[in-house]
């Protein structure tokens, strides 16, 4: 059979053009908040489960390696809150030429930078009531 | 000339018979869920602990179990809204797609069920 034309495909994008990365980025994010969503509802469902319970899933939660979790889980919220929302202008129509997606691209990343630090240092820095 | 009949052109439905309905959900659920997640991030950063007693007698409000109950089932179907697309997209075997997509709503459905059961429950509880 011959070879059949095909649509251009991944290799023809630059990955140096920010709007394909913070679309991908989008859905990284996205799978890790999925993730985040299995441990709240655990939490829950400890807490359901009564006193007991709850005591010995929140130890569990405690340890120190989970505060890289919940440093990772607060980083996606806060980009795929800031991403999610320019998408949703793209919805409209709005700032979808070129030069627009290169600039909203540059502010989302630098919008989410800003609000996962001041999320973490909030959760996570000693005085905060996180575990 | 198209090759659609006119009443399919009309129902705008496309050839899967499900229209912009999965496009829709997508972002309903993503409008909602800004101040869902918003209002969850603070409720649990402003508690002045995390034991059983603090976080039981929060849950046990009207507003706070309301929202919890909102967010969690929103948060789910927005979730699987997305993974959805991720595995169509990214698993290119069809028996591998097919069955990830299906394992992929069994789990989302147990989530959003055993969290908005865990909430009532709390919410309901005595303690």
């Amino acid at each position: 059979m011959r070879e059949r034309p095909l649509s251009p495909h991944m290799s023809v994008y630059r990955m140096t053009r920010y709007s394909l990365l913070t679309s991908i980025g989008n859905r990284a994010t996205g799978l890790l908040l999925s993730i985040g969503l299995l441990m709240l509802v655990c939490w829950l469902a400890a807490l359901a489960g009564g006193a007991r319970v709850y005591a010995k899933v929140l130890a569990a939660f405690a340890a120190p390696a989970y505060k890289l979790v919940y440093a990772a889980l607060l980083a996606a919220f806060a980009y795929h809150l800031i991403a999610g929302i320019r998408h949703l202008i793209w919805d409209t129509g709005h700032g979808l030429e070129r030069a627009q997606s290169q600039r909203s691209a540059h502010l989302v990343i630098a919008a989410a930078a800003v609000l996962a630090a001041a999320c973490i240092w909030w959760a996570l820095a000693p005085h905060g009531a996180a575990p | 000339m198209s090759l659609r009949t006119p009443l399919a052109q009309v129902r705008g439905l496309g050839a899967a018979g499900e229209g912009v309905h999965h496009w829709w959900a997508q972002r309903v659920t993503a409008v909602a869920l800004v101040p869902l997640a918003a209002w969850f991030l603070v409720s649990l950063l402003t508690l002045p602990a995390l034991d059983y007693a603090t976080v039981s007698a929060w849950l046990h409000g009207i507003w706070s179990a309301t929202l919890m109950v909102l967010f969690v089932a929103c948060a789910a179907w927005h979730s699987r809204l997305g993974v959805q697309v991720v595995i169509e997209d990214y698993v290119h075997d069809c028996g591998l797609k097919a069955t990830a997509l299906v394992l992929s709503v069994f789990v989302h459905v147990v989530v959003a069920l055993a969290g908005v059961f865990a909430v009532l429950r709390v919410a309901f509880g005595s303690g």
